[in-house]
């Protein structure tokens, strides 16, 4: 029995007229559909997919994706999420042969369905970028808090499988933050703190997440923001519990739309201490810095290369600058990636600090980003959360001072 | 006894139940190649999930969840059905790409570990042990 309505079209799509991956796809969609009440799929304009590293969907994971490749196509601009390695330079990166072997066939499967092969968790940034008002399905959940608080799209964070068949069939279902009466901010966050440092809006979306559990939060007290420090706190909002949307009066778009709500919670100097008492461990050995996450816009590779230059990474401690290999490429252009790489840098293309096999590799890491600090601990890595200078600082020396 | 619910993923399976008042989380909570339950302080752990009805309330955490049940089915190492109060995305998700039957709106409190259960589509027909 099926609540949603389907047009001709659909109820043969599901039935399986145009075979085994639209069919699939179409399953998937009308059981979600129907679980949050939808009363219809709707068009949407692109797809960002993620589960694409083979660390998280190992050998079965491969095969439900070959299945769908054999006659599955997506029909819309469809990107993908970083993948377990960097798809050229892995080696350097110390990824196993076997692992390599098996993530090329997951992203051959993915290429196969007309999957751009982004491998990037910043779509918006490589040229997956939707308009004011548009209805997109993500997957990926910072990509997904910008798409729905910084541009002003809409859509629900999906998973990998929801994301996919919304691919192949072109459509998701219309519930959740695609309807305008699910999208109002329910919590009003009062920002009475500076924002010194790049970190500190890490500790902020900590913060925020913290309080605002599950909730929109319309949020005041900004003044100014910049776009990466806007995609650093979509990161670490929704990795530490709000809703994968927010408004920042003044800032982003549709908060003129909205009064604060009542019901309302600050932020203070001691919240933003306390988030970072939270997210650091005590450590002052650092093996492993990571900047990008989500992955460096060109901007952030510039401000790596200016702060490096003349210096040397420690011979203790691995380096990696995480982006997609579209900035990387701008990189390599105007010698950034020349400048880095001397100094004893690592370009981590395609893949990140959340996605790839690094559990048992190193003991403790540093990086700019709150949302690396959470996936790190789940590799039993010790975390240090720090500006960007901080952080070249202890790739440089190898402590964290 | 009779139950009615709603079919997230349809299809028939006849077994005994593991039942749970705990929410499950599959990716990193359930070893996809034993089908045993491996999250700390959680209820089943220990427990094999493999050829049960597994009735639990809903599913919780990340999204991968979804492929670790496919990764189940694929092992042999899978539920042989799912009954929840409220199924979530990735369970419901996971069941379907793995055409495991899966029905939920169930009073599960009225299920225990052992009980025989046949589900057929949206029918769930109890036999207490």
């Amino acid at each position: 029995m099926i609540f949603m309505y389907l047009t001709e079209k659909e109820e043969k799509m599901l039935s399986g007229e145009e075979g085994y991956a639209v069919r699939k796809s179409m399953e998937i969609l009308v059981a979600l559909g129907d679980i949050y009440g939808a009363e219809q799929l709707i068009k949407v304009g692109s797809v960002q997919v993620a589960g694409v590293s083979y660390h998280n969907l190992g050998d079965a994971g491969l095969e439900f994706l070959n299945e769908l490749a054999k006659d599955g196509k997506v029909k819309v601009l469809t990107t993908l999420n970083p993948a377990g390695m960097d798809l050229e330079n892995w080696r350097q990166l110390g990824i196993s042969e076997e692992f390599a072997e098996k993530q090329n066939m997951v992203i051959d499967a993915f290429e196969k369905m007309g999957i751009l092969i982004s491998c990037t968790c910043t779509p918006y940034l490589i040229g997956n970028l939707p308009r004011y008002g548009e209805h997109v399905a993500w997957s990926e959940s910072s990509a997904v808090t910008f798409a729905n608080s910084v541009i002003g799209a809409k859509t629900n964070r999906e998973g990998g499988p929801s994301a996919l068949a919304a691919a192949i069939v072109g459509k998701t279902p219309c519930y959740g933050l695609h309807l305008d009466e699910n999208r109002a901010p329910d919590i009003h966050v009062k920002v009475n703190t500076r924002l010194a440092k790049f970190s500190d809006w890490g500790a902020l979306g900590y913060s925020v997440g913290k309080k605002a559990e599950n909730k929109i939060p319309y949020i005041t007290g900004i003044k100014d923001a910049e776009v990466d420090e806007l995609k650093s706190f979509c990161a670490s909002v929704v990795t530490y519990g709000s809703k994968p949307l927010f408004y920042m009066e003044g800032i982003t778009p549709g908060a003129e739309k909205h009064q604060p709500p009542k019901d309302s919670v600050t932020v203070e100097d001691g919240d933003i201490r306390e988030a970072y008492e939270n997210i650091n461990d005590e450590v002052a050995d650092i093996d492993f810095v990571c900047v990008g996450c989500p992955h460096c816009s060109i901007k952030e590779i510039a401000d790596v290369a200016q702060l490096l230059k003349g210096r040397k990474v420690s011979l203790n401690t691995e380096f990696w600058v995480a982006t997609s290999r579209f900035a990387k490429q701008l990189a390599d252009k105007r010698g950034y990636t020349e400048v880095i790489e001397r100094a004893g840098g690592k370009f981590a293309c395609d893949t990140c600090m959340a996605v790839a096999p690094l559990k048992g590799r190193f003991k403790s890491v540093a990086t700019t980003s709150a949302k690396g600090c959470y996936y790190s601990r789940q590799n039993k890595m010790l975390t240090k959360m720090g500006s960007l200078e901080e952080c070249v600082d202890a790739a440089v020396t190898g402590k964290w001072s | 006894m009779e139950l009615k619910g709603r079919i997230i993923s349809k299809g028939k399976a006849q077994e005994e139940a593991l039942a749970t008042s705990q929410p499950i989380s599959f990716y990193g909570g359930v070893d996809p190649n034993t089908g045993e339950v491996i999250e700390k302080g959680h209820e089943l752990q220990g427990k094999r999930v493999t050829g049960k009805i597994l009735v639990f309330p809903t599913g919780k955490g990340s999204t991968v969840g979804s492929y670790t049940l496919y990764r189940l089915k694929k092992n042999g190492a899978a539920p042989a059905g799912i009954i929840n109060r409220e199924c979530e995305t990735v369970v419901a998700v996971g069941a379907i790409i793995s055409e495991i039957p899966c029905v939920d709106k169930i009073d599960i409190s009225k299920i225990e570990t052992g009980d025989l259960i046949r589900i057929e589509n949206d029918v769930v027909t109890l036999i207490k042990k």
